[in-house]
C-alpha cells in the first residue's frame, strides 16, 4: 500500500500550489504532483471590454509580474490597431521592462529562491527567508538588497505612473513622455543596479559555486532535464526581453525553430492534465508524450535558463562575459542543471542593468513622440514577451469597433509547468528513501519548483470548474436546490 | 520595549500584487519587524497550513487577508485565518470589493471551462479532459478544490474588522494602518482605512476644471494632455466617486482613475453615482438637456458600462452581477 506526503501549501513562489508525493511500501517515491488549486478566469471576463483596458485588466493576472502582462498586451494591441511605436516610445517601453527584470530577478534571488542557498535548503524553517538572508549577510547588504529591488520598481513607477500595475502601455506607444530629470534619476538607479548585479554574482560564486556540497546538487545529472529551450532573441540570437523571434533548441543546443509569436499556434499547443488547473504545453511538431525528457517529448522549458539555453549569447558586455563563464562551468550546452536557473537568473540581472542604463543615456530617451496614432486596424492581433519567468504570449480577436472578442493567454508558468512537475518528481526520487523525510529534505524537494520562479497566479488565469452542477434559483435568484454530479 | 505583535499575511484569489506592496514600503519594513513577528506569510515564508492549525485561537493580533473568495480552499483559510486572529484586515481591492477578477461574475463558471480546456485555439484536447475535484492518478487519488460559482470580497463569507483600498494599497496607506497599528490607535471596527474625501479633490488636474465634458472619447483616439481633467477631455474619469489616497498614481501616469480605491462613504454605489455625475458634466452648457436625448447618445458612447463603471465593484455592487437561470 503506498503512503502519501503532502507538501501544503508550497511557499516561497508567487501564488499557490501543493506537492503530494507516494511512496511505495518500501518507502521509495512512486511519483509526485505539483498541483496548483487555484483558477480565476481572465479569458473568459475580458471578453467585452474595450481593448484599451486589456493592459490593465490582464496585469492583473499577476502583481509580480504586471510589467509583462501589460506590455504583452500593449504588444498584442499595437497589432490589433496595425501601429508600430514610435521611435521614442519603444525605447520607453525598452527601458520601464528592463526596469521591471531588475526588480523581479532581485526579488527571486534574495526573497524567494535565494534564501535556500544563503541561509542553506536545511537550515531551520525559521530562517529560510529574507530574514535569514539579512541576519547572515548583514544589515548594510540587506539594505542595499532593498534599495535595489525598490530601483527596479521606481523605474516603473516613473515612466508608468504605478509601481505595481502600471497605465503606460497603449495602441501604437506610451501615455507619457519621460523628463530629464526623471531621466537623471533613472540613470544615476540603472548604474548602481550594474554594481549591484555584479555584487550579486559575486555572491552567488561564493556563496553557491565554491560550496562542494551545493555544486553535487547542481551537477547530479538526475537533478537536471534533457527537454527543448525556448527564449527570445534580438537578429543575432541574443537573449532578448521585450521583441524578436521566439528561438527553439534542441538537446544538443541545435536550433529547432524561430518563429515571429504571432505564428505561436503554428508551433505549440496546450495539454489538459485531469489533476491540476493548468495546462502544459509542448511543440506541436514533436507531440505530447507524457511527462518525459529526451528529443521524443514535446516538452520544453522557458525562463532564465530556457532563454540563455535558446541564445548565443547576451547583448551587453558585462552579462556576455557572465554567460560564457556559466556555459565555461558547466562544459555543455544546453545547460540541463535545474539549479542552474538561479545563475542564469542573475547573468539576466546584470545584462537588465546595462541594459537600462544603455537606454536611460540614449539621447533619444527624452523625446515627445511618443504616439503613432495611424492606425491600420486588424481583427487580430498577438504580443510575445519575455516575463521574467519565460516567454509570454498574448492573443486578441477584436470587433470592428475595437471591443474584445476572444482571448487566448500562454503563460510563462504554463509553458514551463510540464518541466516543473517533472523536476519536483525527479528531486522526490533522488532524495526521499525508505521512508524518511524531515522538514529540511522536504524543502530541498520545493527548491525544485522554486528555481523556475513559477508564478502560479499567472498559470491559474483561467478558472474552470470540474463537475456538472444545476442550480435550482427561485425567479429572484435565490437558490433553493443544488444538484451536482 | 511593549512585546512585539504577532502579524500574519495571506493571499486568496489575488495577484500578488498586494504582497509586493507590503515589499514596496520598502526599508521601512525594517521598523515593522522591530515591533512585529510575521508568523504566516507564503510568498516569502515555509509556515504551512499545519502551523497555522496548530496555533492557538486569537493568536495572531493581526491578519492582513488579501484576494477574494474564489474555492473551498480559500474559504477554509478564510475561516480559519479569523479564528487564529484577533484583527482581520481586508488587505486590498480583491478582498474589499472583488476587484478586476470580480468581472468574471459576469460570466457563467461551466462557459469558462469549455472556452479554457476545450475551445481555446492553442488546446488539444480529443477527449475532452477537465481538470477533477477528486482525481485519480496511478499512484492513488489527488484532489483540488472545489470551485465556487462567483467571486465574494472577504466580509461575505468571515466578520472582517477594517478594510485597506487600492489595487495594490498604496504604500503611505499601508504605513498609515501600520502606525494605527502599533499606536493602538485604530478606528471602530467596519472602518477603511483611508480618506474619506474623493480623488477629485486631491487632483492636481482639477485646480482649474471648468468640469464640462464635451463629448465622450476613448483612451486610443485623443493623446491626452497631461496637465487637462480628463473628464475636460471627454475621457471618462471615476475621480469623481471614487475614494482619494492612492497617490494619484494612474493620474501621473496620464491615464483616468479607473476606480480601484472603491466608492467614497457617501457614495455608496460608484458606478451608479458616476453614470449620474456623467449626465451631469456631459454638454452642462446647456442646463435643461441634463435629461435629453442628446445627453443619452453621449452616454450611449461609453463603450462597457459595467466593465468601465464596476471594473473593481461589480463583486460587491448593488447591480445583479448576470442573469440567474
Amino acid at each position: 500500500m503506498s503512503t502519501r506526503i503532502t507538501i501544503d501549501p508550497i511557499t516561497r513562489l508567487e501564488g499557490h500550489g501543493k506537492i503530494e508525493i507516494f511512496l511505495d511500501d518500501k518507502g521509495e517515491v512512486e511519483n509526485a504532483y505539483l498541483q496548483v488549486p487555484e483558477l480565476r478566469g481572465f479569458e473568459q471576463f475580458c471578453v467585452g471590454r474595450k481593448a484599451e483596458d486589456m493592459p490593465q485588466l490582464t496585469s492583473r493576472i499577476c502583481g509580480v509580474c504586471p510589467v509583462a502582462h501589460h506590455y504583452a498586451a500593449t504588444k498584442a494591441l499595437d497589432a490589433a490597431f496595425g501601429v508600430q511605436p514610435t521611435e521614442t516610445a519603444r525605447k520607453l517601453r525598452e527601458l520601464i521592462y528592463h526596469g521591471y527584470i531588475i526588480y523581479d530577478h532581485i526579488l527571486h534571488f534574495y526573497f524567494l529562491g535565494g534564501p535556500d542557498f544563503v541561509v542553506g535548503p536545511d537550515a531551520p524553517k525559521e530562517k529560510r527567508n529574507i530574514l535569514g538572508v539579512i541576519e547572515k549577510v548583514g544589515m548594510e547588504t540587506a539594505r542595499e538588497v532593498i534599495k535595489h529591488r525598490a530601483y527596479g520598481q521606481r523605474i516603473t513607477e516613473i515612466l508608468g505612473g504605478k509601481p505595481t500595475h502600471p497605465v503606460s502601455g497603449v495602441p501604437g506607444g506610451q501615455t507619457k513622455a519621460l523628463s530629464e530629470e526623471g531621466r537623471k534619476e533613472i540613470e544615476t538607479m540603472a548604474r548602481s543596479c550594474v554594481d549591484f548585479a555584479k555584487f550579486t554574482l559575486q555572491l552567488f560564486e561564493d556563496v553557491v559555486l565554491k560550496n562542494p556540497a551545493y555544486m553535487a546538487l547542481i551537477q547530479n545529472p538526475k537533478l537536471g532535464l534533457a527537454v527543448y529551450n525556448m527564449g527570445m532573441v534580438d537578429e543575432q540570437n541574443r537573449v532578448s526581453f521585450y521583441d524578436g523571434p521566439v528561438r527553439v533548441t534542441d538537446q544538443q543546443g541545435k536550433e529547432f525553430a524561430r518563429f515571429n509569436g504571432s505564428d505561436y499556434l503554428d508551433y505549440i499547443a496546450e495539454h489538459v492534465l485531469d489533476w491540476s488547473y493548468v495546462k502544459a504545453t509542448y511543440l506541436k511538431a514533436i507531440g505530447y508524450k507524457g511527462l518525459v525528457d529526451g528529443p521524443d517529448s514535446g516538452l520544453y522549458r522557458v525562463g532564465p535558463l530556457g532563454r540563455l539555453n535558446a541564445a548565443d549569447g547576451m547583448a551587453t558586455p558585462g552579462a556576455d562575459a557572465a554567460y560564457r563563464k556559466l556555459f565555461a562551468t558547466f562544459g555543455a550546452k544546453p545547460v540541463n542543471s535545474t539549479l542552474a536557473y538561479h545563475w542564469a537568473r542573475l547573468v539576466e540581472l546584470l545584462y537588465a542593468a546595462e541594459r537600462a542604463l544603455e537606454l536611460a543615456t540614449d539621447p533619444g530617451i527624452t523625446g515627445t513622440d511618443i504616439r503613432n496614432m495611424k492606425f491600420d486596424m486588424k481583427p487580430e492581433g498577438v504580443g510575445v514577451v519575455e516575463a521574467a519567468r519565460g516567454t509570454l504570449f498574448h492573443h486578441y480577436r477584436l470587433t470592428e469597433d475595437r471591443m474584445i472578442e476572444s482571448v487566448n493567454l500562454i503563460v510563462a508558468t504554463t509553458n514551463n509547468n510540464g518541466p516543473i512537475c517533472m523536476s519536483v518528481r525527479e528531486a522526490a526520487k533522488e532524495l526521499i528513501h525508505k521512508g524518511k523525510v524531515s522538514d529540511g529534505l522536504l524543502n530541498m524537494v520545493e527548491m525544485f519548483f522554486r528555481a523556475y520562479d513559477p508564478c502560479m497566479a499567472c498559470a491559474s488565469h483561467v478558472l474552470g470548474r470540474p463537475t456538472v452542477v444545476i442550480d435550482i434559483r427561485r425567479r429572484d435568484g435565490e437558490l433553493v436546490r443544488q444538484l451536482a454530479s | 520595549m511593549p512585546d512585539k505583535l504577532k502579524f500574519g499575511f495571506y493571499w486568496a484569489a489575488s495577484c500578488g500584487g498586494c504582497e509586493i506592496a507590503v515589499l514596496d514600503t520598502n526599508e521601512k519594513i525594517l521598523d515593522v519587524l522591530e515591533r512585529a513577528d510575521i508568523l504566516f506569510w507564503p510568498v516569502a515564508m515555509d509556515t504551512k497550513y499545519a502551523d497555522v492549525k496548530a496555533m492557538p485561537d486569537r493568536f495572531m493580533d493581526v491578519c492582513f487577508f488579501n484576494g477574494s473568495i474564489r474555492n473551498s480552499e480559500q474559504e477554509e483559510l478564510a475561516h480559519l485565518l479569523r479564528k487564529k486572529s484577533k484583527v482581520l484586515v481586508a488587505f486590498g481591492s480583491c478582498a474589499h470589493h472583488g476587484c478586476i477578477p470580480g468581472l468574471a461574475n459576469l460570466f457563467g463558471r461551466e462557459q469558462i471551462l469549455k472556452h479554457v480546456y476545450t475551445e481555446e485555439p492553442s488546446v488539444v484536447n480529443p477527449d475532452g479532459t477537465r481538470p477533477l475535484v477528486k482525481g485519480k492518478v496511478p499512484e492513488g487519488e489527488v484532489s483540488l478544490p472545489e470551485f465556487y460559482d462567483r467571486v465574494s470580497p472577504l466580509n461575505r463569507v468571515v466578520d472582517v474588522d477594517y478594510y485597506l483600498p487600492g489595487c495594490p494599497p498604496a504604500v503611505p496607506r499601508i504605513l498609515d494602518a501600520m502606525t494605527a497599528i502599533f499606536e493602538g490607535n485604530l478606528p471602530a471596527k467596519g472602518a477603511v482605512l483611508g480618506p474619506a474625501k474623493a480623488l477629485c479633490d486631491e487632483c492636481d488636474r482639477n485646480k482649474n476644471a471648468a468640469k464640462k465634458m464635451p463629448d465622450v472619447k476613448r483612451v486610443w483616439e485623443i493623446q491626452a494632455d497631461p496637465g487637462v481633467c480628463f473628464l475636460e477631455q471627454g475621457i471618462v474619469c471615476m475621480g469623481p466617486v471614487t475614494r482619494g489616497g492612492c497617490g494619484q498614481r494612474c493620474i501621473n501616469g496620464n491615464w483616468p482613475c479607473t476606480g480601484c480605491m472603491g466608492p467614497t462613504p457617501e457614495v455608496g454605489d460608484q458606478g451608479g453615482k458616476m453614470i449620474s455625475a456623467l449626465a451631469s458634466v456631459l454638454r452642462v452648457d446647456d442646463e435643461k438637456d441634463i435629461t435629453g436625448p442628446e445627453t443619452e447618445k453621449l452616454l450611449a458612447k461609453v463603450k462597457d458600462p459595467v466593465g468601465t463603471f464596476y471594473m473593481y465593484g461589480l463583486a460587491d455592487a448593488t447591480i445583479s452581477n448576470r442573469r440567474q437561470k
